[in-house]
């Protein structure tokens, strides 16, 4: 009761010292063709955006004034302006973008072409195509580390991590990883990056400076079969503390002891969980649940799943953003 | 009659059944071997059986062992009740049921008292039983296990009016095996205990309606609302209903004179 009544002073005070802005997550989804708006105080959808065909991978600009969402099938990168909420600019992205990155300057997108087997690297000052680097077929994850030294893509059907240096735009190691890579996640301290195997059920992590593995984990979700673990979408907590790894379709997330590798749990959420991200103050992770076609809320606190929002058919991507 | 010959009645009849309670340890321990064996090991093997759907009062997708906890929170409330008719049907074979009429304080007094009785020893199991329940994380919020207490009390109060309407009709003891057969059984497999209502009409839509007119599917509700801090009007209005019925049913068919012991004649 005490709890509740600090809880409600706290909210009384916040509402009295700042305006009315509620925080705000985008999710993408790949079916509707929309981008669903949820309030994260309540936990409820507010707006619903009509975007291009089949968005998926979406992210914001380092000044958190725009929102980048790949249209797939449109074959271009649009340009969502946040206060706004309308699509303002469109970039030239090459052929089925999914999943993209963008450099700390704010400026150079890289962008994986699944079909050609290229990354493409877009100025989006200028909307001019930077540069077009061969990687392996079916190039699907896209990071870009915070200290803006290394881009990665992962490419599915060849199982590797290609870093290229982003000075030169030029691949300057392959490494090879599980079956199926589909996403990289950098520490924010830029020293490790994780990468998961979609097919191979793995979890790669990188030592950034020697570009070597330094350990390779795998899952095992109590009651559901081996083969329904995918992991796909990883998140990292700043302080280092925890890793989580969206595992597909066998409908859970599960909480990693970022120093040990350790799985601490595994907690239920919705079909197909697909893409993670954190609150600002990290308190909270969202996920995607594609085939569900909701958002599970989990609590960090108590790692618990406190709520599922129903969103869009088959929701890919998903961004809180932490200015809002 | 003073409130304190109430009170003092009340009391005795709480006592009585402690003193029941405290001897028969083994049998209390035992009826929580029933529920933990549906959680741990029934329910282990139907993680995905829910499928995919969220249902009030849960906000998000939840293990069978979440869905079920309530579900066998009323079954210990439904066995120890239909065991506390039993129990009453031996007392009434002793007479000793009889003794407890002889006293001057109105009988539905008297009955209800005996019920509430009966109900603080399955409120005491449920706790337990939920207590057990954490280490295979079913955790509803800290609150609930306050809240759900009112619930648990009506569900034993109705139970209760419904056991010692069936002792009222129960001519042999015997006759127990009977009503796990006839009523137990089916009050607890056609109701929303093991599984949830929309998935009883996807089987078949009578099935369904037949579980919505089971009083114990609304128990079920009005402890699973509870324990999850929600508001179902729906399952409290109907428990609520039904326990005033039951009851006031029980104590006016309750007659110790009416049964003949087995049939055999007093010596």
């Amino acid at each position: 009761m005490k709890l509740l009544l600090r809880k409600t002073a706290f909210a009384a005070l916040i509402g009295l010292s700042a305006p009315a802005m509620a925080s705000v997550a985008y999710v993408s989804n790949e079916k509707d063709n929309t981008l669903s708006v949820i309030d994260t105080e309540t936990m409820e959808v507010i707006e619903t955006i009509n975007v291009g065909a089949r968005p998926r991978g979406i992210l914001l600009s380092k000044d958190f004034t725009k929102l980048y969402i790949c249209a797939s099938d449109d074959d271009t990168v649009q340009v969502l302006d946040l206060a706004t909420r309308k699509i303002i600019d469109t970039l030239p992205s090459g052929e089925d973008p999914e999943q993209f990155a963008l450099h700390p300057n704010n400026k150079h997108l890289y962008i994986a072409n699944e079909d050609d087997a290229i990354v493409t690297v877009v100025d989006v000052t200028t909307k001019v195509v930077l540069a077009q680097i061969e990687v392996g077929i079916e190039p699907e994850g896209m990071a870009v580390s915070p200290d803006g030294k290394w881009a990665v893509n992962t490419s599915e059907t060849t199982s590797m991590l290609h870093w290229i240096n982003t000075k030169t735009f030029k691949i300057e190691k392959n490494i090879v990883v599980g079956q199926r890579p589909r996403h990289v996640e950098f520490s924010k301290d830029s020293k490790v990056a994780w990468a998961s195997a979609e097919i191979g059920g793995t979890v790669h992590i990188i030592d950034v400076e020697k570009l070597e593995q330094i350990h390779e984990m795998s899952f095992k979700v109590p009651g559901v079969n081996q083969d329904r673990v995918q992991p796909v979408g990883i998140e990292l907590t700043s302080n280092g503390k925890y890793a989580f790894v969206a595992l597909g379709p066998s409908n859970h997330v599960a909480v990693v002891d970022a120093k040990t590798y350790e799985v601490l749990d595994y907690l239920l959420v919705g079909s197909r969980v697909w893409q993670l991200d954190l609150n600002k103050d990290e308190t909270q992770l969202y996920t995607t649940n594609g085939v569900s076609g909701d958002v599970s809320v989990i609590d960090l606190e108590d790692m618990k799943v406190i709520k599922s929002i129903k969103v869009g058919r088959y929701p890919w991507g998903v961004v809180i953003d932490p200015n809002s | 009659m003073k409130p304190a010959a109430y009170w003092h009645c009340f009391a005795g009849i709480q006592t009585r059944e402690w003193l029941r309670f405290w001897q028969q340890r083994t049998r209390f321990a035992s009826a929580l071997v029933r529920p933990l064996l549906w959680l741990v090991v029934f329910a282990a093997g139907f993680r995905a059986v829910l499928g995919i759907s969220i249902i009030p009062p849960y906000q998000t997708y939840i293990t069978y062992e979440t869905y079920i906890a309530p579900g066998l929170c009323g079954m210990i409330i439904l066995f120890n009740s239909m065991q506390g008719a039993l129990s009453m049907v031996y007392d009434r074979e002793l007479g000793s049921m009889r003794v407890l009429l002889m006293s001057p304080l109105p009988r539905p007094f008297l009955l209800v008292t005996k019920l509430l009785a009966m109900g603080v020893v399955s409120v005491i199991q449920v706790y337990i039983f939920l207590f057990v329940a954490l280490l295979v994380d079913v955790e509803p919020p800290v609150w609930g296990y306050l809240a759900v207490l009112p619930a648990l009390v009506l569900t034993s109060l109705m139970l209760g009016a419904l056991g010692l309407l069936i002792a009222t009709w129960i001519k042999q003891l015997e006759n127990f095996a009977g009503v796990m057969n006839f009523v137990i059984f089916p009050m607890f497999f056609m109701s929303s205990a093991l599984y949830p209502l929309w998935r009883m009409n996807e089987a078949s839509p009578w099935l369904y309606w037949v579980c919505q007119f089971n009083p114990f599917t609304h128990a079920v509700e009005t402890i699973r609302f509870s324990l999850y801090l929600q508001w179902s009007p729906l399952a409290w209005g109907v428990s609520a209903g039904v326990t005033v019925v039951l009851v006031i049913l029980a104590t006016a068919g309750f007659r110790p004179q009416r049964t003949k012991i087995l049939g055999a004649k007093p010596a």
